[in-house]
C-alpha cells in the first residue's frame, strides 16, 4: 500500500484517516477495506524513509493529529513507481502443481480436481458480480477494478477447459 | 412420481445427437440426463462444438433427439410432432438466441405482440403485455422502429420480450449475449436475473462464465456429456480464505 499512498499524498498533505476514506471512496466496496492500523503502520515506514514528513496539528478537544506531506524522494518515488511497467499475473501454479502430480500418487484424478477448482472459480465469479451489482454504477474505478477481476476468472476457467479437453482425450 | 414436490418444468432422460453433416458423424449429445425444477436458473457452459447448443435445441423441440425423452411438466413429449413443439415454444417455452432472429420487416411492437396474438391473445391484451415488457425493459418509445434500427443490445432486449409475452413457464436462452459488447452483456445479465428473481425458470447457454454466474446451478458440458452439475452458493456463505478479496487485493 506504500506507492497509492504516497500518490493520495501528491495532491497534498493529509491525515492517516482521510487517506483511508479516499481509497475508500476511490475503489468502492470492490476493494477490501483498508485497515486503519495498517496504513498507520505504512505512514510511519514512508516517513522513515523519508518519503513523506509528519507534522503534528493540535486539535481542541482530541489529541493531536498528525498531518503528512510527500516529500521531494516521495515525489521521486511516485515518478519512477509510474515509469515502472508491472510484471504479468502469474498462471496459478499450485493448483497446476496438483494436477500434474495427481496421477502418479493415486490419491486424486485429474479431472476432479478441475471441476473443483472450476466450482472456487464460478462461485468467487458469482461473488464479483453480486460485487458490481451493488456497487455505485457511477464509481467507474471499482468496476473496472471487478472486471479486470472477472476477465482474469474467466481466463483461468478458459484455461480449465483447456486441460479437461486435453485430459479427456487421453483417457 | 412418490415425491411430493411438483413435476420438474423439465426433465431429460438418455438425450442422444448425433449429427450427420459433411465427414465424419459429429456425436453432439451423448447421453444427457437433466433436470430442472420450477424456479431454477441452469447455465451450461463449455468449450464450443462441446453440444451444448443442441443440447438446447433438443430441449426447445427446435431438434429432435435420435434417443431419449423430454417431459414437460411431467408430461412426455416423445408423441410431439412438428407443430406440437411450435405450440410449446408459444405457451410453454420461451427462447431467445445469439443472432435474435427478430422478424425483420415487423415493427418492435409487433414482433412482440405476435406469438400472443398466435398464442389466441386478444389484441387488446397482447398490446398491453407489449407496453408492460417493452417499459419494462427500457424500450418505450422504440414501438414503431424496425429491429434493424437498433443497437445489438436493444434487439435482444425486444427478443427477450418476444420470448416472455406468453409468461411461458420456461426460458431457454441459446447465447444470449454471444453477439455483445460488454455492455449489452451486462445488460442481458441483469435483466435475466432480474426475471430470475420473480420466479422464471430459465436454462441458458453460454460460454461466457460471467454470464453463466448470474445462474445458480452451472453444468459444465464436454464432448456431448454433462462433466460437473454445481450449485453455485456465491454470495449466501461469506469467502473463504483467499476467494474473492484474494482476486481484488492490491499488493502491498
Amino acid at each position: 500500500m506504500r506507492l497509492p499512498l504516497l500518490a493520495l499524498l501528491a495532491r497534498g498533505p493529509a491525515h492517516g484517516y482521510e487517506l483511508k476514506q479516499d481509497l475508500e471512496q476511490l475503489l468502492g466496496s470492490a476493494y477490501p477495506q483498508p485497515n486503519v492500523g495498517q496504513i498507520y503502520v505504512t505512514l510511519g515506514r514512508l516517513e522513515k524513509s523519508g518519503l513523506i514528513e509528519g507534522e503534528d496539528v493540535a486539535q481542541s478537544s482530541r489529541p493531536n493529529k498528525k498531518v503528512y506531506h510527500l516529500t521531494d524522494a516521495g515525489r521521486e518515488a511516485l515518478r519512477a513507481w509510474f515509469e515502472e511497467p508491472e510484471d504479468e499475473p502469474r498462471v496459478r501454479d499450485e493448483f497446476f502443481m496438483k494436477l500434474a502430480l495427481a496421477p502418479q500418487t493415486g490419491l486424486a484424478e485429474q479431472i476432479s480436481l478441475i471441476n473443483q477448482q472450476r466450482r472456487q472459480y464460478l462461485n468467487t465469479m458469482r461473488q464479483l458480480s453480486k460485487l458490481a451489482a451493488a456497487e455505485d454504477r457511477d464509481n467507474r474505478i471499482a468496476h473496472l477494478l471487478i472486471e479486470g477481476a472477472m476477465l482474469h476468472l474467466q481466463a483461468d476457467l478458459d484455461w480449465l477447459e483447456r486441460c479437461q479437453e486435453e485430459l479427456e482425450e487421453l483417457e | 412420481m412418490s415425491d411430493d414436490r411438483p413435476a420438474p418444468v423439465l426433465r431429460a432422460e438418455g438425450l442422444m445427437k448425433t449429427h450427420h453433416g459433411e465427414g465424419a458423424p459429429a456425436r453432439a449429445v451423448r447421453g444427457v440426463d437433466l433436470c430442472v425444477r420450477q424456479g431454477e436458473f441452469v447455465a451450461i457452459t463449455g468449450p464450443s462444438g462441446a453440444g451444448k447448443s443442441t443440447l438446447l435445441h433438443l430441449l426447445g423441440g427446435l431438434q429432435r433427439p435420435d434417443a431419449g425423452s423430454i417431459w414437460l411438466d411431467g408430461e412426455s413429449t416423445d408423441t410431439y410432432g412438428e407443430a406440437r413443439w411450435a405450440v410449446e415454444r408459444r405457451k410453454r417455452i420461451g427462447i431467445v438466441f445469439q443472432f435474435f432472429n427478430l422478424v425483420s420487416n415487423l415493427s418492435v411492437a409487433d414482433n412482440v405482440e405476435l406469438p400472443a396474438l398466435l398464442a389466441g391473445t386478444s389484441p387488446k391484451q397482447a398490446r398491453t403485455e407489449r407496453e408492460a415488457l417493452l417499459a419494462e425493459l427500457g424500450l418505450t418509445g422504440k414501438e414503431r422502429s424496425m429491429p434493424g434500427e437498433l443497437s445489438g443490445g436493444e434487439q435482444q432486449r425486444v427478443a427477450l420480450a418476444r420470448a416472455l409475452v406468453n409468461h411461458p413457464p420456461l426460458l431457454l436462452a441459446d447465447e444470449p449475449a454471444g453477439s455483445l459488447d460488454s455492455k449489452g452483456t451486462r445488460e442481458v445479465m441483469r435483466l435475466l436475473s432480474r426475471f430470475h428473481q420473480r420466479g422464471q425458470t430459465i436454462v441458458l447457454v453460454t460460454h461466457d462464465a460471467r454470464l453463466a454466474s448470474a445462474a445458480d446451478r452451472v453444468i459444465s458440458f464436454f464432448d456431448g456429456r454433462i462433466a460437473d452439475d454445481a450449485e453455485l452458493d456465491g454470495g449466501t456463505t461469506p469467502p473463504r480464505r483467499s476467494g474473492i478479496s484474494g482476486v481484488l487485493e492490491l499488493k502491498d
